[in-house]
């Protein structure tokens, strides 16, 4: 158990140690529906944000919604997403604050977040090319540019959905 | 055959054991499990919202359900695949857990939810079906909808605190 615990930064494991002490974190340790009932609201959250990413994705791919224009179509789901967002941030904060090694030392969870990044960034250079000047899917190599960023952003977001479920598997002590 | 001896049957079929005795098989099909449920449930939800007269409403609703249902078929058949292998890895177990059982009846509720739609509440549909305006009886059945799979999801959630898988 010593071991393990040495493995993360003594920062880290300082602060998770604190933090599993602090009353919040053991009001969400003691009453036991509280832990599922936060979780039930973060993947309901997740179902708006994927499915929105779903959407604005085929969409792009000229899968979707070709009675519609790109720019009012898509920029309906964006709005979803952003606003969602915040709601996965504030129910992950309190996953976290219950069970902080469990989440903040494990690599399934570290994973998660850098993929986050990513798809974060892949969204907004999206919403900032394709959305915002829908005619440049018209012009040369822009249909096959948006395919390209709609498969990407797709699978960073199905590897979030892939790694968050992991940190039940791979939880960090 | 009884049913226990029929949930016997499915824990020690070859893939069952796979999925309870390796690693890596139950948190793969668990995520792919999960991922096809969001899907499901957030796609379902834009037309629910579509019928209850929230949103996509410059579009028809036949529009909206005839594009995006196909894709939510597709999801809800591999979740329910997936929801499979991961009962029959414990089948006689899962089976006793009362938040399984709660999902299953609200399954059957979604299931009975839609049937209702499509023989009765979409009758009539060309005369309010580009009016964002829509019937009672849609927004009942829209909201009814999003209801159930907020449960759906609550019940999942549930079972993973309240099975203890040997």
């Amino acid at each position: 158990m010593h071991l393990q615990v040495s493995q993360m930064p003594d920062w880290l494991a300082n602060f998770c140690s604190w933090l599993a002490v602090t009353p919040f974190s053991l009001l969400m340790q003691n009453v036991g529906w509280l832990v599922p009932m936060v979780q039930t609201v973060h993947i309901l959250a997740i179902a708006a944000v994927i499915s929105s990413v779903f959407v604005v994705n085929l969409r792009l791919m000229g899968i979707l919604g070709n009675d519609q224009s790109h720019t009012h179509g898509n920029a309906r789901f964006l709005t979803v997403i952003w606003w969602t967002l915040p709601i996965l941030l504030a129910t992950g904060v309190v996953l976290i604050i219950a069970e902080p090694a469990r989440s903040l030392a494990s690599s399934a969870f570290q994973l998660k977040m850098v993929l986050l990044v990513l798809a974060i960034i892949v969204t907004l250079y999206c919403q900032n090319t394709f959305v915002r000047d829908s005619a440049r899917l018209s012009r040369r190599g822009g249909r096959n540019a948006a395919r390209m960023i709609a498969v990407l952003s797709l699978t960073l977001w199905i590897g979030i959905i892939f790694a968050g479920r992991w940190i039940a598997y791979a939880p960090g002590k | 055959m009884s049913l226990e001896a029929f949930f016997r049957w499915q824990e020690a079929t070859a893939i069952a054991t796979a999925i309870r005795e390796t690693d890596l098989l139950f948190p793969l099909i668990e995520s792919i499990h999960v991922l096809a449920i969001t899907l499901v449930i957030g796609i379902i939800a834009i037309v629910d919202l579509r019928l209850l007269g929230v949103a996509s409403l410059e579009r028809r609703v036949t529009k909206v359900m005839g594009e995006l249902l196909p894709f939510t078929w597709v999801a809800f058949i591999i979740a329910t695949i997936t929801g499979g292998l991961l009962f029959a890895s414990n089948a006689a177990a899962y089976f006793r857990n009362f938040y399984l059982d709660s999902k299953l009846v609200l399954l059957v509720l979604a299931g009975v939810n839609m049937l209702v739609f499509h023989l009765f509440i979409s009758r009539g549909i060309v005369d309010w079906d580009a009016s964002p305006h829509t019937p009672w009886r849609a927004k009942l059945a829209g909201g009814a909808s999003i209801l159930i799979w907020i449960g759906v999801v609550a019940c999942g959630r549930w079972i993973g605190f309240t099975m203890m898988v040997p």
